[in-house]
């Protein structure tokens, strides 16, 4: 009696460790998970893991069943007779040969499939998306819609997306688990994936190939819109440009950042306004800045140097900067690459010290006084 | 004075007294049951090296956003975990065995080349240090084991941390390889009388496949370090985009090393395991001839599944279904060595002796890796499983639940035969239990975190991912995993200060091995047997209707033995130097080539005319 409630008792003292490790053994304890699909691509592989883990736990159950079996069925003792010295048996070796042959047969049709199921090229109006991996953070660009931004990809449900991918640097591997498993990004050779979202909401991935220092953090988000929703986005990212696409110089050649199409006395508030998950205004045309910390940290984005890293026109985005793309800034959830929260506090943090929050970001320490950060926070998160 | 310690270990070998002891000995040694020895406690020692490596990096991970370790330190301690387990650790506990092993039990007297074996050795320890002196310059390599180009480039990687890790490995493939040429050598021409092929202990089978597979992997990997270190050095453009090379190039020709390396690691396990679980079930083993062949088709195969390794780089449908099927297939040989370990233990009388803890905790740990291992056989799944935590799982299962349990098994099997000691059944089952819940915690939840978005290489986490609980879990598992080594050294040391008590055969042997004194004397065999089957001590022992005597201690008079000699050292210290000479600074490394290239060919040319015995 005494052992049965003492068991009890000790069951009821490890009851909260082991409700915390059979929530840590649920995928939807996961935001990152592969094991929750929600786009046509990552369920290809999803259904074929699921059956070749059935499987495997079939031969698991079996061979570790007869295993110990043996263990506790065949304990000899020293002075026991010799057993029967078998050496073999080859109706028995041909048949454990045959089986495991036809169970990964049965594993292999759906594989080829699969194969070329995800290797097709997706057809239709797909919308294209150029990744380019840089160390240590994501640059996306639309090519038929003229926009660039870094770090979180906005997509539509319902509609696939095609991703044309590369690298400007060295080899990284994009991994958005709900959407699609890992595609590596080379230097001269494009990679592609595409995948049809089913779910809005916001997703974390993650780099996967080992890309130097940062990798550890060079992570992004995916924003998956409804299409209303992200046709809204897109028309607002089509403002953010200086000037006009035909009066803009060839991309390429855009060294330099020109903030435009800010609503800087508002930023704050629209920040707030898409906190609550309400469309802000942001599309208005300029208005003349009338917050000084503003103004301050538009002088202070040149006279630091930022405009040599980092460009602020969704429109036209010069290629081949080194820093990403900040035109919606401050609306993205994260800063670093997915990395740290996206609030004033994290983002003054960064701007002045961003080898202590990401040690070995590109990004040099600039000597931002904090009066000077609260400027250009201001001044970029006024870039939604 | 050196001369004349040599000659008087001439004079000891000639007229058959005691052992020679001291350092000098060991310098000098051509036995290739001490060069066993000290390839064995070499690798230990990397081992615990490694392993302490491993131990950091799960206390940084036990924590999101943790400041344990800096991003720098946690990619030079992943790389070089991952490089010591592998070249450091796994293959030369493994050349121990070989060593010590495979001359008993074909009933040789010495390999084929004693002075190449000490050579083997001495650059293999050489190629250790080089690789860990890097620890002193703060530039420990910190590009992952496999360095995929174009990281290792010289924009990249400007220092000297992947100059380290291209010529560490460069030196240690040439202990590989002169290792190789060795042991395939030795089993195909000193076998003992009536030892057929087919008759062969099966740890010497699977260690001449292995011979087979080190010699074809790696020349591979050496011309591929060779046009990474023109790359690095030279300015060529083998792997470097802007000069129209290809990182991919690099990322076949290491894989096409690195997926037979894999065979390589645990092919020898496979051998030890069908060492211990015939003896210890008084059983034959089941189904021999279909052992040998799986192991050759499973090194067959073994190149032609490369670029599993490579499905996330989008190769194409056929070139994915190829590697897919081929992959697929090599589980079949594999599960029919699973099937006949278990048909060997069926119906047997079990002695659960400590080798026999190890080697049964092999084949059920080994079970779950060659699942999951099917599992990424499927590129459509292994496109999420792929650079993630279920990897790191995986290869763990199989080289730590395969390849050390084996290897673990192997060392307390042999153990006696090796030191003349029995070490402590109590202490050996507490190693085994914490070993093997130590394993399982640290390791089975990874399967868990990489399926659920977990990848590799990552120096932290952040919070809200929800990878903390497992995390602390594993991080506690390794713990426990440290501790069984721990337990394990005490009964080394524990065993060490006891008394010379094995007797010549403890665990009632079935090969050559236990037919002589524990430790065997510096000639092995007084005389060479005469082999009439595969378990030619049991059926010496059928034949008797009982126990052999205790083997006598002989003199050994007349016995003809190589010479010990230190040219095999020097040619080792002159390889090194080289490799030194080409890191070191431009204005002192060509004088540091040329210098090591003197004492090379010093140490080559008095080895080539020095009388070998």
């Amino acid at each position: 009696m005494h052992l049965r409630t003492d068991a009890l008792r000790q069951l009821r003292r490890w009851l909260p460790v082991l409700a915390v490790l059979a929530a840590a053994c649920s995928p939807d304890h996961y935001a990152q998970t592969a094991l929750r699909p929600i786009s046509d691509f990552a369920r290809i592989g999803d259904d074929i893991q699921t059956q070749t883990f059935y499987w495997a736990l079939g031969v698991f159950v079996l061979v570790e069943g007869a295993l110990l079996y043996a263990i506790f069925r065949f304990r000899g003792k020293p002075d026991d007779p010799e057993p029967q010295q078998v050496h073999g048996n080859t109706t028995i070796e041909i048949v454990w040969t045959v089986i495991p042959a036809l169970i990964l047969a049965a594993i292999a049709v759906p594989t080829v499939r699969g194969i070329f199921a995800t290797s097709a090229i997706p057809a239709g109006d797909a919308l294209k998306v150029e990744v380019v991996g840089h160390q240590w953070w994501w640059e996306f660009r639309y090519p038929d819609l003229g926009i660039t931004t870094a770090n979180e990809i906005h997509i539509p449900v319902g509609q696939t997306v095609s991703l044309r991918m590369g690298t400007a640097d060295v080899v990284h591997s994009f991994w958005p688990p709900r959407f699609a498993g890992k595609r590596d990004v080379f230097p001269n050779r494009e990679t592609r994936v595409w995948f049809k979202a089913e779910q809005a909401g916001e997703y974390p991935g993650q780099c996967a190939e080992f890309c130097g220092i940062q990798h550890g953090r060079m992570a992004f988000r995916v924003r998956a819109q409804t299409a209303d929703e992200f046709q809204t986005w897109v028309a607002h990212m089509q403002t953010l440009g200086a000037r006009p696409a035909a009066a803009a110089p060839p991309a390429d050649s855009v060294r330099t950042a020109t903030a435009g199409a800010v609503v800087p006395a508002q930023g704050k508030q629209d920040a707030a306004q898409r906190a609550t998950g309400k469309d802000s205004s942001a599309t208005t045309p300029a208005a003349p800045p009338v917050d000084p910390a503003y103004a301050a940290g538009e002088k202070l984005f040149q006279a630091k140097g930022c405009v040599g890293c980092h460009s602020l026109n969704a429109v036209n985005a010069p290629k081949g900067m080194i820093g990403p793309n900040l035109a919606n800034v401050g609306a993205r959830s994260y800063i670093g690459a997915g990395s740290f929260k996206n609030t004033d506090e994290t983002l003054a943090r960064w701007i002045q010290n961003p080898q202590a929050m990401k040690k070995g970001v590109l990004m040099p320490n600039l000597g931002v006084t904090p009066e000077e950060a609260r400027s250009l926070v201001a001044f970029l998160r006024a870039h939604q | 004075m050196a001369t004349s310690a040599l000659d008087q270990q001439r004079a000891h070998a000639a007229a058959g007294h005691a052992e020679p002891t001291g350092l000098w000995s060991w310098l000098t040694t051509v036995d290739h049951k001490r060069i066993g020895i000290l390839y064995g406690s070499t690798a230990f020692l990397f081992f615990l090296i490694g392993g302490i490596e491993a131990l950091l990096l799960r206390i940084q991970l036990g924590s999101p956003n943790n400041t344990f370790l800096s991003p720098e330190t946690y990619n030079q301690l992943f790389t070089m975990h991952g490089t010591t387990m592998i070249f450091l650790a796994i293959m030369p506990l493994s050349a121990m065995f070989f060593n010590f092993m495979i001359p008993l039990q074909i009933g040789a007297r010495d390999v084929a080349f004693p002075r190449l074996n000490a050579f083997s050795y001495w650059v293999f320890l050489l190629g250790g240090l080089f690789l860990n002196s890097s620890f002193l310059f703060g530039a420990a390599p910190d590009q992952g084991w496999y360095g995929y180009a174009n990281l290792t480039s010289r924009q990249y990687s400007p220092g000297m941390n992947v100059d380290f890790w291209m010529l560490g490995l460069q030196i240690l493939g040439i202990a590989s390889l002169a290792a190789a040429v060795n042991f395939f050598v030795t089993i195909l021409n000193l076998r003992a009388p009536g030892m057929k092929l087919m008759r062969m202990p099966m740890f010497t089978w699977m260690s001449f496949i292995t011979q087979v597979l080190l010699l074809l992997a790696f020349p591979v990997i050496t011309v591929a370090l060779i046009l990474l270190m023109f790359d690095r050095f030279f300015g060529t453009h083998f792997f470097v985009p802007a000069g129209g090379g290809d990182p991919l190039l690099w990322q076949h020709m290491f894989w096409i090393f690195g997926h037979p390396e894999v065979y390589i690691l645990v092919l020898p396990g496979f051998g030890i395991v069908s060492e211990v679980l015939p003896v210890f079930s008084r059983k034959p083993l089941f189904g021999y001839a279909a052992m040998v062949f799986s192991g050759a088709f499973i090194a067959f195969l073994g190149f032609g599944v490369w670029s599993h390794h490579m499905f996330t780089t989008g190769m194409g449908p056929i070139a994915d279904t190829f590697f897919s099927l081929t992959t697929m297939l090599i589980a079949v040989p594999t599960g029919v060595k699973i099937f006949n370990w278990l048909g060997t233990i069926w119906g047997g009388s079990i002695q659960y002796r400590v080798p026999m803890y190890f080697a049964l905790g092999f084949i059920a740990m080994f079970i779950i890796g060659g699942l999951s291992g099917v599992m990424h056989s499927s590129p459509p799944a292994d496109l999420q499983q792929n650079d993630s935590y279920f990897i790191v799982a995986h290869f763990h299962y199989v080289l730590f639940g395969g390849s050390i349990f084996a290897l673990t098994a192997g060392g307390y099997y042999w153990w006696p035969k090796m030191f003349g000691r029995m070490l402590d059944e109590t202490l050996g089952k507490v190693h085994f239990w914490l070993m093997l819940i130590g394993f399982n915690l640290t390791f089975f939840p990874m399967h868990i975190l990489g399926l659920n978005g977990m990848p590799r290489r990552v120096y932290t986490y952040p919070e809200g991912l929800g990878f903390e609980t497992l995390n602390r879990l594993e991080t506690v598992g390794s713990l426990i995993l440290a501790l069984s080594f721990l337990v394990f050294l005490i009964n080394i040391i524990k065993t060490w200060r006891g008394p010379r008590n094995a007797p010549a055969d403890p665990w009632n042997g079935a090969t050559l091995e236990w037919s002589i004194p524990s430790p065997p004397q510096e000639w092995n065999f007084a005389e060479v047997p005469v082999v009439h089957g595969r378990d030619p001590l049991w059926e010496a022992k059928r034949e008797r209707g009982g126990p052999v005597p205790e083997p006598p201690r002989v003199s050994g008079q007349g016995i003809h033995l190589p010479n010990p000699s230190y040219w095999p050292l020097v040619a080792a210290l002159g390889v090194a130097g080289v490799m030194v000479g080409v890191l070191a600074e431009p204005k002192v490394g060509p004088w540091g080539i040329m210098a090591g290239g003197l004492i090379l060919f010093i140490g080559v040319f008095n080895w080539a005319f020095e009388p070998a015995g």
